[in-house]
């Protein structure tokens, strides 16, 4: 690549820093300058930011030297557009020291839900060369009709992160806003910035407007392979292996002494619950009180941003994080990364790596810490995969339909609508170009008047439609209602912790005074507490001491076994590369010599007690075990998916009258009990395990039992929120969520029971079976072990069963019909008191 | 049809209540959410909040429109179950003052057929303070009959020589109880045996935990009991083993 591309003032800031422009940067400046737009694909510590600017910055030089007043010589020229707040926070921070260095005539400002309104304001009229801001920032500027000037001056758009980014339905918002600024700026160039992914191709597909259904445009590609390959390996430990769980706590010495041995460790796991174990366990032995911290999403944000100063200023030598770390922000000199539990995807663990040596000349370190013996084979196939460099990102999403809605009453709110012209625009997001236009329609209907067949609303209506054709809000208000509504994220309802009495505290006690909040809480387990439980939060066990109004008391207790909070958020369910990585491993013994001797053991005494599950098909063991029988199969597909299936077995196995009285999953297995003797039933014949087993089981049964899920229904009120059938709840609007959790149950219901048609249960069902449900691992699964399932009967037991079994009870069971439970709790009671 | 057939019939849609003494007065709890006096031949129902989601269609949240038609229908069926000659409902039978006026007109004929050849009573209630329009009935604030009294808010007292036979809605009392680390809420009816909260009855009406502080100026604390609306019966418990929200 030429580097005359770049003007002398540049070069002289590169010489002057000792530096040299890389290839990479060169060329996203050369294909910008071509009006190309391109994903520049990096590992971390590549230098991605300064190259996604770079091309900007060039071209405000050259703005500069026009005349004054000429056309083109001012405005917007760049948005760079983040996943978190702190991340664009940081990088117009870091941007400061080049641009004013070079003396570049470039003015960079934030906007993000923190700005005041009054420099929003200013920022609408004045706006600065570079903005720095979030998708639903984007949401909200596309919806006011003044700041639409703001955009005509603009070239570029920089997306960062956006691996990321596309996953969630924020980036369904963000594609759709990037529509719309590409009809108001034809000659848009986008830059994304991501890692390494599996299918690049659906990301340069998403920066790009699509021109028809048919032909998939794509962006240009810049692509850095290389660096230092990172020095991965697994705890090989000298305590015993457990047979189950997710504690890792055997293995708690051997953490401590790395880190120790180096200079600042992050330590990874995969969820909340366990890094508020993990840093318990690792203080309970710091004997040299080294500065280890803790950082989770539901902590007090002032905290964590303490810990994030105190980690960039070097003060501390580890800290446990959860992926409330996994993205971008610089956080010094990391020289190690230990990975606790199982990676649960390659191109996860990759990123994870990543983050240790932000340079990318040195390899980095990292120690994979399997907390049990299936994690030892899940970790070994991640190693294998992060040597051959494969990835697993997951394919690009399929575009909600409640964010649709939200999109489509603001794109009203900013003018009126042409409902043909905007479906042409909809379709040109990669993630909404097979839209129909009776969908469209249907969406449209419900931003109106509700989309309800009985139309009783039209005299209530949002948005009307004018002689012209044209569709218009009804009223100013309905703008402001969309403003405060804007967005995709809702939250679970949360209730604050405070810490309300203070005991004697240890010297190692991590924090401090009395009576302060420690952060927040999911209401729903909260609400499975009783007054004098014990639970693990904010690295210490404290005890629940009551509620009031939206805040949960709790005060700090000495007790050693705390009930663990095991948050939802955070299961990440094993990648189908990684879960077909892992059976291959165990069908071919061969391969095991790279396997510790433990785990060896395991599987060749599996071998000999029962069989090994085969890499295509389906292992079926069925044992009877304390008055009760059992069935264990061994799906590798995922928690999720498991979950989903145990479900449908288990009605099928009732209405087969094998009396099913539970289940348990995880990412390797799936086990269900009952009272049947399952091991005659299927050896004689009176169950066939491929009709047990067959496809269609994803067809009434699911409906059946999705009828009367919950899941559904905490789903069902994301989207309503999303799309705007019920209100976003602001904080100290109302005193606890349960209002409106109690009527979106309501709301469901009702649409259940007189419209199962309607837009928003579409929407709720699409966003179930892609993420609760895990409906298309699932259905593959099926086919895939079709013909090939083996049925083991045994007498006891087997090797491979025990970690699923160890499991029983302390996962929720799954399965009983609530108001059985009812009876039972009323039964054993006499109405007592009526005195 | 058969003699025994018919009996089994008969048999088998006979109403099950349970039976309670209010103020000494025997009343029936029925799982549907309604009160059943037999001595009186009434019906009592409360809290119907028809044409809530039109409500707030109105204000641009467009809430599905079914409500009213299955809260008139869920009415209807408890109506043709126990054949009152009289029909309390106990206030708040209309979401807003306006609710009556925007009543679809099939709902409204609904409504009309229920009350054909019965006495029918609106108690007024802080949601539908004043008479409904072009509806049969007659609109009173409370009312005593005998040893029982109805009205939509509880009076804030717990002295017993005052709210004795007190019957009344308002509050939406719903409660929670654990089992197997399990929460399962539901409606019920809560009593001390002196006076009755009901309910609510209409189909987007949410509950609200017999533990929060309102029912404090209602029950003295733990001397009460609930009765949780189940599928297909009811579930009494006593207040010291419910749970908060």
């Amino acid at each position: 690549m030429d580097s005359r591309v770049l003007p002398s003032r540049f070069h002289q800031w590169f010489a002057s820093r000792g530096w040299s422009p890389r290839p990479h940067q060169l060329a996203l400046v050369d294909h910008l300058s071509r009006g190309e737009s391109t994903l520049l694909i990096a590992p971390t510590g590549a230098g991605k930011t300064l190259a996604g600017f770079l091309p900007s910055l060039v071209e405000l030089e050259a703005r500069a030297k026009l005349p004054p007043e000429s056309a083109g010589s001012t405005g917007l020229h760049t948005l760079y557009i983040s996943p978190l707040k702190a991340l664009a926070v940081d990088i117009a921070r870091n941007l400061e020291a080049p641009v004013s260095e070079m003396g570049l005539p470039v003015k960079l400002e934030t906007r993000t839900g923190d700005t005041p309104s009054h420099k929003r304001q200013r920022q609408k009229r004045n706006p600065p060369e570079i903005l720095l801001t979030t998708p639903e920032q984007i949401a909200l500027l596309l919806s006011d009709p003044q700041s639409m000037e703001m955009f005509r001056s603009l070239k570029t758009v920089v997306l960062d992160e956006l691996h990321a980014l596309v996953t969630s339905k924020r980036g369904d918002l963000l594609a759709l806003g990037l529509a719309r600024i590409r009809k108001i700026c034809p000659n848009l160039r986008t830059i994304g910035l991501s890692a390494t992914v599996a299918e690049p191709d659906d990301l340069r597909a998403y920066l790009v407007g699509q021109p028809d259904a048919e032909t998939r445009a794509l962006a240009e590609m810049v692509q850095i392979t290389g660096g230092a390959e990172p020095d991965v390996s697994i705890l090989d430990t000298e305590e015993r292996l457990p047979w189950s769980g997710h504690s890792s706590r055997h293995a708690m010495g051997e953490i401590y002494q790395l880190i120790k041995k180096h200079q600042v460790s992050l330590v990874f796991v995969n969820t909340r619950s366990q890094a508020e174990m993990i840093f318990q366990e690792l203080w309970r032995i710091n004997d040299d009180t080294l500065p280890i911290a803790l950082h989770h999403g539901s902590l007090d944000v002032g905290q964590r941003r303490k810990v994030e100063a105190a980690m960039a200023s070097g003060a501390l030598r580890a800290v446990v994080a959860t992926s409330s770390l996994d993205m971008g922000i610089d956080w010094g000199d990391i020289d190690l990364v230990i990975n606790v539990g199982a990676p649960k995807g390659a191109s996860r663990l990759a990123q994870r790596i990543g983050r240790a040596n932000h340079r990318m000349e040195d390899p980095s370190k990292a120690i994979l810490v399997p907390a049990n013996r299936f994690e030892v084979l899940e970790c070994q196939a991640a190693l294998a995969a992060s040597k051959r460099g494969k990835q697993d990102t997951p394919p690009l999403r399929k575009g909600a339909l409640d964010v649709l809605a939200q999109h489509v009453l603001g794109l009203a709110c900013a003018d009126a609508l042409d409902p043909v012209a905007i479906y042409d625009e909809i379709r040109t997001c990669e993630t909404y170009r097979h839209l129909t236009w009776e969908t469209f329609e249907k969406v449209l209907s419900f931003v109106a008047t509700g989309g309800y067949a009985l139309k009783t609303y039209e005299q209530y209506a949002k948005l009307r439609k004018g002689k012209d054709g044209l569709w218009r809000i009804a009223h100013p208000k309905i703008a402001q209602q969309y403003r405060l509504n804007v967005g995709t994220i809702v939250e679970a309802p949360m209730l604050k912790v405070r810490l309300v009495r203070s005991k004697a505290d240890s010297r190692r006690s991590p924090i401090g005074r009395g009576g302060k909040m420690l952060g927040e809480i999911e209401e729903w387990f909260v609400e499975q507490l009783a007054q004098g439980d014990t639970f693990l939060f904010g690295g210490e066990v404290l005890r629940f001491e009551g509620l009031r109004e939206n805040e949960a008391f709790a005060s700090r207790s000495k007790s050693d076994t705390p009930m663990i909070p095991s948050y939802q958020g955070g299961k990440f369910p094993l990648s189908t590369y990684l879960a077909d990585s892992v059976r291959a491993m165990l069908a071919s013994p061969e391969r095991w010599r790279h396997l510790p001797g433990q785990v060896r053991d395991w599987l060749e005494l599996q071998q000999a007690k029962s069989e090994l599950p085969t890499r295509d098909g389906l292992l079926v063991e069925t044992f009877p075990r304390a008055k009760r029988h059992y069935m264990v199969c061994y799906p590798f597909e995922g928690r999720l998916a498991h979950q989903t299936l145990g479900m449908l077995l288990t009605k099928r196995l009732e209405r087969l009258g094998a009396r099913p009285m539970g289940f348990v999953a995880n990412d390797y297995a799936l086990a269900v009990w009952g009272l049947g003797d399952l091991s005659l039933l299927f050896s004689s014949g009176k169950i066939d395990l491929n009709a047990l087993f067959e496809e269609d089981i994803l067809g009434d049964d699911l409906d059946a039992w999705l009828a009367e899920s919950s899941l559904l229904k905490r789903t069902f009120r994301y989207c309503a929120v999303i799309a705007g059938l019920i209100e976003r709840r602001h904080p100290g609007q109302e005193k606890s969520g349960r209002q409106v959790t109690v009527s979106s149950d309501l709301i469901y219901d009702v649409l259940r029971s007189h419209e199962p048609d309607h837009i928003l249960l579409q929407a709720t069902w699409n966003d179930a079976a892609e993420g609760l449900l895990d409906i298309s691992r699932l259905s593959e699964l099926l086919a895939r072990i079709k013909g090939r399932i083996t049925h083991t009967r045994l007498e006891r037991v087997s090797p491979l069963a025990v970690p699923i079994m160890l499991e029983i009870g302390k996962e929720p069971v799954y399965g009983e019909a609530i108001d059985d439970i009812l009876a039972e709790a009323a039964e054993d009671l006499v109405l007592e008191a009526m005195e | 049809m058969s003699a025994l057939t018919s009996h089994l019939t008969e048999f088998a849609i006979a109403p099950v209540c349970h039976d309670l003494q209010i103020n000494g007065e025997t009343v029936g709890l029925h799982e549907s959410g309604i009160l059943w006096w037999p001595d009186q031949s009434v019906l009592v129902v409360s809290d119907l909040h028809l044409e809530k989601a039109s409500s707030y269609a109105r204000r641009g949240l467009m809430l599905p429109p079914y409500d009213t038609g299955i809260t008139l229908e869920r009415l209807s069926s408890a109506i043709e179950t126990f054949d009152p000659a009289c029909v309390i409902s106990l206030g708040d039978s209309f979401h807003d003052p306006d609710g009556s006026d925007r009543l679809p007109p099939v709902y409204r004929a609904m409504l009309t057929s229920l009350q054909l050849n019965r006495e029918w009573i609106w108690v007024t209630g802080n949601h539908d303070p004043i008479a409904p329009v072009r509806l049969c009935g007659e609109t009173v604030d409370e009312l005593t009959i005998g040893p029982l009294t109805f009205r939509h808010e509880p009076l804030q007292k717990t002295d017993r020589s005052v709210i004795a036979g007190e019957i009344c809605g308002h509050l939406h009392p719903a409660a929670r109880v654990r089992r197997y680390g399990r929460s399962i809420r539901r409606s019920c009816f809560a009593t001390d045996g002196y006076r009755l909260v009901m309910p609510a009855f209409g189909a987007l009406t949410g509950g609200l935990n017999v533990n929060d502080t309102a029912f404090h100026l209602v029950f003295r604390r733990l001397q009460f009991s609930v009765f949780m609306l189940g599928n297909d019966r009811l579930y009494p418990f006593s207040a010291s083993r419910l749970i908060g929200d």
